[in-house]
């Protein structure tokens, strides 16, 4: 079997298991909550019949470890269960939420991860030098500012003042596409700036590594054109550090947008989660807790496979 | 200033002006009587509801976790939801119970047996004929053993029910002059069989039919051509309401025109809100009421003299001011305010006095260890800093008061109703003696201030069977007398609905009940 072959192999049946352990540590947080699905549904209007009434209809007063042993049996045969609150199919919700999420990501991280490696190979061609210094501040100052005040500014000049785009990303399936990305542009926007400064500053710092090397001062003793050097002979050698950097920031436009899309009002996952845990919806919390780690899981490996089949010697083991 | 006389010609038409005001700010704008004039002709030729458009209302309150079952409703955007495909038998308008499913009713002598009758001809959205078997199952099912509805609690009572032929008939155990206001409960929208087949169907008379759902991001609804008072009422072709939860995106949505109309305008903002041009703020007063309560029956709030000297602690103008930014009312010690049919507003209110404060503090002869009040900003928006601002004055009288600040998360069933002391909200109840009933009767499920005396539950049972509006009146104000002296509630404030609309929506009135004309601005405004 090829090294790498095995290698995912192996990644995948570990992250299987790294999956069923974060279930189970997901599953005992919530249970350590105060309260549950059914005084959370009937909060102030809770009276101890109707509280015994709803405890009985939702399953809770069956032990722990028979909710638990239910969900992941249900999990195995690709059925995600019903919710307790809204007793909606969790399965056809969460297509919905994670299809917006990825989409919002996909587009965010469609932008940001070419803007922010050019802009990383810009600095570094014009290392200490005026470009460098309004690349590294104006995203370094991006970063600094907390997202949903990046997200306030923005409403407030392009969606309120002037009226280019809309305050908050109204999507609905139906949408066309055109339509869609008009929405969501306010979001997509933050989302890169939120973004950008770390790929960018990993980028930078990582070719400037490999610049000190011997075979650098060859390629420029040859009479390369300093961006040739940087695109044939540094960006290669950086590539193993600025793969893992975007897969970190790939999972973060997916689980940790939860705060851009309060603001915006986008029905992605993260709305869903937080919305699940004020109500105690276990089943939903497991499930889109599971699928976030699955995220990570799978990117994770991503940035290893790609390292290593961008490095010679991790690919031609002895 | 063409937009600032239209502005003020609105203000003029929805009766918050005066036509001698408007012709001599109209003046001060430069502008010939004559010219005036005719923008008020404008805006009252505006006042004849014109038909067509679509409503898109900005809602706070909503979850991905919402459901159509009208029994699982606690917030804003499912009620929103629910005012448009459904209706209950009568409405809580904004000056009285106005008819709906139900088109009369009577009560016996002894106002112990209903008679609601049934409005002729309607059907539900599905094309089924309403009868009184839907009334009776719908009342079943939000009050049988098994039931789980949020209605439950205010249902008990009732002895029993049968339908006859086009009557639905109730009969109570104790005679309740207020009943059609309980069933104008949000939660008992009437549905095909009671909605035992399907709960969340969203299948009801509404004057809209829902079209899309999807929880905690929107709904849309198209209008129903069927419904029995299509032509009064539903001026829109269609309704979208849509959940802005976060309060910056909901007032940019508004300012954008992305939406016609928002609720809970943050009171720090809505002066300023209410300056832009193309933006009126609406503010309602209604029954809700910030409290901080005490159960009567725990130390040291069991001591009557300590109550008093924590109530007269409580600088209640100051909290007004600064946590409500002057949206809002000051309160009495006791949950009924000039809202209420029947108010007797010769109570005397209760002054802020130090002086007071520290001479029962001492009378109560407290040991002096901290006295802990448990907050959060979930209680009610600002509750922390009420706390802040009341640890204050309480400092200032000598009483030892402690701020516990616990979490947002679960502080309906950690906190309020657990803890002997805590900050808390009341939505308030359409009349004096559903609030009472609610929360201050001895077997109350909700009798969140332990305040269990026997005289002063006889004198509910008495108040809720006389007839004679006089007497009732006088029964309630000996009740409000002695909550406000004796009982566990603080009351510091009585919070204003504040809604926001784009100025070429017309035809708002206010509704005491609730924010949104008490969620029917989808059905008796229209865009000019």
């Amino acid at each position: 079997m090829h090294p790498i072959l095995k290698l995912v192999a192996q990644r995948l049946s570990l992250g299987i298991i790294l999956l069923f352990a974060a279930s189970a540590l997901i599953f005992g947080l919530t249970e350590i909550l105060p309260g549950d699905a059914a005084q959370a549904q009937l909060g102030q209007a809770a009276t101890p019949e109707s509280l015994a009434n709803l405890r009985e209809e939702m399953g809770l007063n069956r032990p722990a470890l028979t909710r638990y042993t239910e969900w992941i049996g249900g999990m195995m045969t690709g059925d995600m269960g019903n919710a307790l609150s809204n007793k909606l199919p969790i399965g056809e919700q969460i297509g919905k939420r994670l299809g917006a999420t990825i989409f919002l990501a996909s587009w965010a991280a469609l932008i940001s991860v070419p803007l922010a490696i050019l802009l990383g190979l810009v600095a570094v061609r014009y290392q200490n030098r005026w470009p460098d210094k309004v690349i590294s501040g104006s995203t370094l100052t991006f970063i600094s500012l907390p997202e949903f005040m990046l997200a306030y500014i923005l409403i407030f000049i392009i969606g309120v003042k002037l009226q280019w785009a809309p305050s908050f990303a109204n999507v609905s399936p139906d949408m066309p596409l055109l339509e869609k990305l008009h929405a969501i542009s306010l979001p997509v926007t933050v989302l890169t700036l939120v973004v950008l400064a770390h790929m960018m500053r990993m980028t930078r710092a990582a070719i400037l590594n490999v610049m000190q090397s011997a075979y650098i001062e060859t390629a420029e003793l040859k009479g390369l054109t300093s961006f040739e050097v940087i695109r044939k002979h540094a960006f290669p050698n950086a590539i193993a550090p600025i793969v893992n950097v975007v897969m970190l920031n790939l999972a973060y436009l997916v689980v940790g947008v939860v705060v851009v899309e309060a603001v915006f009002a986008y029905p992605g996952m993260g709305q869903y989660l937080v919305d699940a845990v004020v109500k105690r919806d276990v089943p939903v919390v497991l499930t889109s807790g599971v699928i976030f780690a699955a995220v990570y899981i799978v990117l994770n490996m991503i940035a290893d496979v790609v390292s290593i089949l961008s490095n010679p010697r991790l690919r031609h083991p002895k | 200033m063409t937009n600032e006389l239209q502005h003020l010609s609105t203000k003029v038409t929805d009766g918050t002006m005066t036509r001698r005001e408007f012709m001599s700010k109209a003046a001060a704008l430069g502008v010939s009587a004559a010219v005036a004039t005719s923008f008020l002709a404008d805006a009252a030729y505006a006042a004849t509801p014109v038909k067509g458009g679509t409503f898109k209302m900005g809602v706070q309150g909503g979850e991905s976790t919402n459901s159509q079952d009208p029994a699982t409703w606690a917030s804003d955007v499912p009620i929103a939801g629910g005012f448009c495909w459904g209706e209950t038998l009568a409405y809580a308008g904004p000056t009285g119970l106005e008819p709906r499913v139900a088109e009369s009713w009577e009560g016996s002598a002894d106002a112990k047996t209903w008679r609601f009758k049934l409005r002729q001809g309607i059907t539900f959205s599905n094309g089924a004929a309403v009868t009184t078997e839907d009334i009776l199952a719908t009342m079943q099912r939000h009050t049988n053993e098994d039931s789980k509805s949020g209605a439950l609690g205010i249902m008990s009572g009732i002895e029993s029910m049968r339908a006859d032929g086009d009557v639905f008939e109730l009969t109570l155990a104790i005679g309740n002059a207020d009943l059609p206001y309980l069933m104008a409960d949000y939660h008992l929208i009437i549905q095909p069989n009671g909605g035992f087949d399907d709960p969340a169907a969203a299948i009801g008379t509404g004057l809209y039919t829902l079209e899309t759902d999807e929880p905690g991001v929107r709904m849309t609804f198209k209008k129903n051509p069927t419904h029995w008072a299509a032509d009064e009422m539903g001026h829109y072709d269609t309704v979208e309401v849509i959940v802005l939860n976060d309060a910056t995106a909901r007032t940019a949505a508004l300012q954008s025109g992305q939406v016609d109309t928002i609720n809970r305008v943050e009171p720090k903002i809505a002066k300023l809100l209410g300056r832009a041009p193309n933006i009126e703020v609406k503010t309602t007063s209604g029954r809700g009421h910030y409290v901080f309560i005490m159960h009567v029956d725990t130390a040291p709030f069991d001591n009557v003299e300590l109550r008093l000297a924590l109530k007269h602690a409580l600088n209640r103008q100051e909290m007004v001011d600064k946590i409500l930014q002057g949206y809002g009312s000051i309160g009495n010690d006791m949950p009924i305010n000039e809202a209420y049919p029947l108010f007797d507003d010769t109570i005397p209110q209760r002054e802020f006095s130090l002086e007071k404060a520290a001479e029962h503090y001492k009378k109560s002869g407290h040991d002096g260890s901290p006295i802990i009040l448990r907050t959060a900003d979930g209680a009610f928006p600002g509750a922390v800093d009420a706390a802040a601002l009341f640890q204050q004055s309480c400092q200032a009288a000598g009483i030892p008061l402690e701020i516990k600040r616990e979490p947002n998360d679960g502080y309906w069933s950690e906190v309020w109703n657990v803890q002997p002391y805590c900050a808390s909200y009341w939505g308030g109840r359409p009349v004096q003696d559903q609030m009472y009933s609610t929360a201050y009767l001895s077997s109350a499920d909700w009798n969140d201030t332990r305040w269990k005396r026997d005289d002063f539950d006889a004198m509910l049972f008495e108040a809720r069977a006389e007839l004679d509006e006089a007497k009732r009146k006088e029964i309630y104000s000996k009740m409000g007398r002695l909550l406000n002296e004796e009982g566990g509630v603080m009351v510091p404030m009585f919070n204003d609905f504040v809604d926001a609309i784009s100025s070429d929506i017309q035809g708002w009135e206010t509704n005491p009940s609730g924010p949104q004309m008490y969620w029917t601005a989808f059905a008796k405004t229209w865009k000019a």
